[in-house]
């Protein structure tokens, strides 16, 4: 499976996402935001980082970048997408997931390991994982307060699109476990036809036990899990 | 040239950690009178464009397109001949 990260300017997980995928034995390269095409790439990762320095919105300017009408096309032909923090603000605001961001309740930057809870293994990004998982990855982020109308987190419900929760340690999706204000305790979206993921977690720096954590890896497992099981 | 005043400003009902907070620092600062604050974004724009019907139609687009989130902001905007 290849794997391809796309660099924008301000970008600042780039090199981790790539340096966790290399640690798992993918093949993974990098892509410019300025590029066309993917070169033939099976999953592109929109890294964490402040693209355009957060300017007018978080992702709102990368979202409109020559890379993002090649990632619509290759996301349309059913080719996976996992955007992590800022690559989830971005797909927001590309309209490749639905939702929008608000800075945290809290209104801190907020940067610690967090527990989610893995809500379905039906996109490919969870594939591999049992619902009801409870995964410790970090969070690094000031505008991670995802934010849908009542009508739209009905719909994500009930497609099961909502796939990561924050939790606490027990797996329950408690007000004291909600690191952001996020609406219903939401931490990563698919889209309906679950080949695009958007989460705030950072699996790429929860790979390596020295890191604290392996959890991520099953993130990255799935999807290539997932890829193998649709070439068979 | 026109010159566009645009305002961005969050949905009613959509919650501003921003607001709140400054509503919070002007009470500790005395001013407890002030019920709500929302904080929005103010932008300047000078355009080209060969009539007012054509410079609200390009304004209007910018506006949907980039400038406001449709999911969380609602914007308006002045225009005047320059």
């Amino acid at each position: 499976m290849r794997w391809g990260v796309v660099v924008f300017p301000g970008s600042n997980c780039d090199q981790d996402a790539v340096g966790a995928l290399s640690c798992l034995g993918e093949e993974v390269v990098t892509l410019w935001h300025e590029d066309e095409d993917l070169a033939g790439m099976d999953c592109v990762v929109l890294p964490g980082g402040f693209s355009y320095g957060d300017y007018l919105r978080a992702g709102a300017m990368a979202a409109r970048s020559p890379v993002m009408g090649a990632v619509r096309r290759h996301a349309a032909a059913g080719g996976l997408v996992l955007g992590i923090c800022n690559g989830f603000q971005i797909l927001c605001e590309a309209g490749l997931l639905p939702g929008a961001f608000l800075p945290n309740e809290n209104l801190r930057f907020v940067c610690r390991t967090v527990q989610v809870r893995v809500e379905t293994n039906r996109p490919a990004f969870t594939r591999d994982l049992e619902p009801g998982t409870v995964l410790s990855i970090p969070i690094a982020h000031a505008e991670g307060n995802y934010r849908v109308d009542p009508q739209t987190l009905e719909r994500l419900e009930r497609a099961q699109q909502v796939v990561l929760r924050y939790c606490d340690a027990t797996g329950e999706p408690t007000g004291e476990a909600n690191p952001n204000g996020s609406v219903a305790n939401i931490a990563g979206v698919a889209n309906p036809e679950g080949n695009v993921l958007g989460m705030m977690p950072h699996p790429e720096r929860a790979v390596e036990q020295v890191l604290g954590s392996t959890d991520g890896r099953g993130i990255f497992r799935s999807a290539a899990v997932c890829w193998a099981a649709r070439g068979a | 040239m026109w010159r566009a005043e645009m305002r961005v400003t969050l949905k009613p009902g959509v919650l501003d950690p921003q607001g709140r907070a400054v509503r919070q620092k002007l009470a500790n600062l005395g001013w407890t009178g002030v019920s709500d604050v929302r904080v929005g974004k103010f932008l300047e724009l000078l355009l080209e464009a060969p009539d007012r019907a054509a410079a609200v139609a390009l304004v209007e687009e910018m506006g949907r397109r980039l400038l406001a989130n449709p999911v969380l902001e609602d914007f308006s905007f002045d225009l005047e001949e320059r």
